[in-house]
């Protein structure tokens, strides 16, 4: 097989696992906020509710997960199943929506209560406080751990063979065992090198954008 | 009836009686210094005063206006924030914005207060944000600020933070500006500057609160001091009084303490 070929049938593979990456982390940003919102609740069942889901995603694989949205719904209530790729695709939104929800509590919590008074003193409303005192200084620091998070989003699609999604990994098994050649594991994993790399550099210019003030 | 009536403030936190009545009364102008020992209730007095908590008992008015009142029933946080701009205040930890330059620290407030909200037209708005840019400007120049304009508060020496947090707190004209022990988080080198600059701001007639622990200052600058002892004011009196001749036994044992190791 020749490099062109190879390539042409990586390419399948590449879209699903890009795919996966996008549509994860354009949902799972806000939706991890909606939880932040719900584990920082003043009313404790709702607060309790939110905290125990957290607990349950963040505490079994995401494999396991994929599974169960994938077959749960038929087995339980008897539902059709879901598109396999669109199964992947809700338990990576949860799964990293909850692990978003961690970061953002942290940040959040992070800020000193001294913030927030002095907002108050100055007569500010909690929105004016929360939009032009808070959440600048929380979107700073939670830059990085943000951004290691997504570095493992870019990794993890190839989880996704376990409902037998073709991504990226699977793409490239194929090819080795039917033809017998090693080099389209390199080629693949050089794809994954440059892809984070390029993430890398990214994150890294936000952080040093964010980094004209210390604290 | 006095500029300030502060009457009969009790506040606990869980079983910890913190303030157990706290009155008194301040005219315009006056600078009223507070001092007691680490516990006895300076820092929620000021908080009360700038609604960060809600006392229990008691009443807070302010030029005849009645800000805070347990009878009457609670008030939304709106007409809270508004009550609360009669006082300003400044903490012992600056709690400077730290993203912003010192000049935008000091025009934040006053841009949404006054622009936020209300049905402005291009021109008024862009009036009144002038106005507040020019009189930030001025307020950095009266701490003596005006090169730092556009530094960020971590650029900043601690003394020059605090001056910061007091032009802050002054952009929003407050009737009554307190102070939570503005120098115990700076360096015996710095706090001179920063006592300095509250002292020039007396002679412009404003009423402030004080809360120290440097009795010269209070002694130099206060024109009535009050003695606060386990959530009472033990003793009240001008300085003279307070520090040359105390009635109470607790005020003398606690000023004997402080000459010796200020
Ligand atoms: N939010 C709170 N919850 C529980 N207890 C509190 C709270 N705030 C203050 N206290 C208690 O109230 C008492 C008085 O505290 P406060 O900070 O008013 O004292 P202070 O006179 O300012 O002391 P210092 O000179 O050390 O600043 C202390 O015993 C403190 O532990
Ligand atoms: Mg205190």
């Amino acid at each position: 097989m020749s490099f062109l070929e190879v390539t042409l049938q990586l390419a399948d593979g590449f879209m699903t696992t890009l795919l996966i990456f996008a549509i994860t982390l354009v949902g799972a940003i806000p939706l991890g906020l909606l939880i932040t919102l719900g584990s920082m609740s003043k009313v404790p069942p709702v607060k309790w509710i939110f905290k125990t889901f957290v607990w349950i995603i963040r505490g079994t694989p995401l494999m396991l997960q994929i599974i169960l949205v994938f077959y749960g719904p038929g087995l339980l209530f008897g539902a059709k199943a879901l598109p396999r790729l669109i199964a992947v695709i809700i338990a990576f939104i949860i799964n990293y929506a909850c692990y978003f929800s961690e970061i953002y509590r942290g940040g959040i919590e992070s800020i000193p209560k001294g913030q927030y008074e002095a907002g108050q003193v100055l007569g500010m409303t909690k929105t004016q406080i929360f939009f032009k005192v808070v959440l600048f200084q929380v979107i700073k620091r939670i830059v990085p751990p943000m951004g290691n998070e997504i570095i493992t989003l870019v990794k993890d699609p190839s989880l996704a063979r376990v409902l037998s999604v073709i991504e990226l990994v699977q793409a490239a098994e194929t090819i080795v065992s039917l033809k017998s050649l090693i080099w389209p594991l390199f080629y693949v994993g050089a794809f994954y090198l440059l892809f984070s790399g390029l993430l890398t550099l990214l994150l890294n210019y936000a952080e040093k954008k964010l980094n004209y003030y210390q604290g | 009836m006095a500029f300030l009536e502060i009457n009969g403030i009790y506040k606990s936190f869980g079983k910890t009686e913190v303030l157990k009545g706290i009155s008194f009364g301040m005219e315009k102008g006056e600078v009223l210094a507070i001092i007691g020992s680490s516990g006895s209730g300076k820092t929620t007095l000021l908080r009360c005063l700038n609604f960060l908590e809600t006392p229990d008992a008691g009443s807070i008015s302010v030029g005849g206006e009645t800000l805070f009142d347990s009878l009457s029933p609670s008030a939304s946080d709106s007409e809270i924030r508004l009550k609360r701009l009669h006082f300003g205040l400044v903490f012992q930890s600056f709690n400077l914005f730290p993203q912003y330059t010192v000049l935008k620290n000091v025009s934040l407030a006053p841009e949404l207060l006054h622009t936020k909200g209300k049905k402005l037209s291009k021109e008024e708005k862009s009036r009144i944000l002038c106005e507040i840019d020019a009189n930030s400007r001025a307020l950095l120049s009266t701490v003596g600020l005006s090169e730092k304009m556009y530094s960020y508060p971590c650029e900043l020496s601690g003394g020059q933070q605090q001056r910061v947090a007091i032009a802050r707190a002054l952009a929003l004209s407050p009737d009554i500006l307190c102070f939570d022990e503005p120098t115990s988080a700076l360096d015996p080198e710095l706090t001179g500057e920063v006592l300095r600059v509250i002292r020039e701001l007396k002679t412009s007639d404003r009423t402030m609160i004080v809360v120290t622990h440097e009795m010269n200052f209070a002694r130099g600058v206060a024109d009535k001091v009050i003695f606060m002892a386990d959530g009472v004011i033990e003793e009240y009196g001008t300085p003279d009084e307070v520090f040359g001749n105390p009635k109470s036994e607790k005020t003398r044992s606690f000023l004997e303490k402080s000459l010796e190791n200020p």
